[in-house]
């Protein structure tokens, strides 16, 4: 870790939740507490399958990111799937979402994952940037959807 | 989808230039080592200076060089600045008036959606970390093509 990069990245606990909650809420504006309450409890009874990690500054929480492992979903094999990153606003281009990446990814390889996956909104330009960055590229999967009261 | 050469030559550009970004170099010296016309070259260079993407320096010694931000600079801004790119909205073409002619728009829309997302969310940062992942043969072992 650089001076630059005075934060520490450890798995989350129950007291960071609330962090969570408001950070996500003021990235996303969508406020989502029992949603993150319920990812945290499946982080707890999956250690090894779920990953809720949090980026600390002193004590303030600064970023996190979740992710699981999923197999055989769309005929798949096992791989790691990153669905949710925030960084704070005010602590952003200091590497911190790179190195929460990098955390998640090497939580994967420990699981003996080799392959990381994400899905980003096709007009969610600088989420997608941060993800090319890390090296992702397209994946051989295209999501298709459908209105249900076509 | 196929690039135009000139938007070709302008991305093989920056590349080269924003891999230095400290060191100028001449046009000549890019063109060759893509194999491409310095002429040609010069002119995509004099309008990538214009865009305030790379600086030319005259004189003996001069050169260009990269002045953009690698970080946020797309591969979608190059492009459009030497051919148009994006949503089909160009003139009513024959048929498009029909259901199927609807239809055909619909499933191309979705096409030039996916390639604008790509093209805007690969800077040239991301771009450079690519081209250093990629194995590229030897110069000797390089094919010719036709400029």
């Amino acid at each position: 870790m650089t001076k630059e990069q005075a934060f520490i990245i450890r798995p989350a606990s129950a007291a960071d939740i609330e962090h969570i909650v408001r950070l996500d809420a003021a990235v996303t504006s969508m406020p989502k507490s029992t949603y993150w309450e319920a990812l945290f409890k499946d982080c707890q009874s999956r250690r090894n399958q779920h990953f809720l990690l949090v980026a600390v500054k002193g004590d303030v929480l600064v970023g996190f990111i979740a992710g699981e492992i999923r197999a055989w979903e769309f005929g798949s094999p096992p791989c790691g799937w990153v669905f949710a990153i925030a960084v704070d606003p005010n602590t952003r281009l200091s590497g911190m979402g790179a190195d929460l990446f990098q955390a998640i990814c090497d939580a994967f390889r420990r699981a003996g994952i080799t392959k990381v996956r994400t899905m980003v909104a096709r007009d969610a330009q600088l989420v997608m940037s941060f993800f090319r960055a890390q090296g992702m590229m397209a994946g051989p999967f295209v999501e298709l959807e459908k209105d249900l009261d076509e | 989808m196929r690039l135009q050469v000139a938007t070709r030559h302008a991305i093989f550009s920056v590349l080269e230039l924003a891999s230095q970004p400290d060191r100028q170099m001449s046009a000549v010296d890019i063109a060759e080592k893509y194999s491409i016309s310095p002429n040609h070259l010069a002119k995509v260079l004099r309008t990538l200076g214009r865009e305030g993407i790379v600086d030319a320096a005259r004189g003996v010694g001069g050169g260009y060089r990269f002045v953009g931000n690698p970080k946020r600079l797309t591969l979608f801004d190059i492009i459009a600045i030497f051919e148009p790119i994006g949503p089909t909205t160009g003139g009513i073409e024959a048929g498009d008036d029909t259901s199927e002619g609807q239809a055909l728009r619909l499933v191309m829309n979705e096409i030039e959606d996916t390639a604008r997302a790509t093209l805007s969310s690969i800077t040239i940062d991301t771009m450079l970390k690519i081209a250093r992942r990629s194995s590229a043969p030897k110069p000797s072992e390089r094919r010719s093509v036709s400029r």
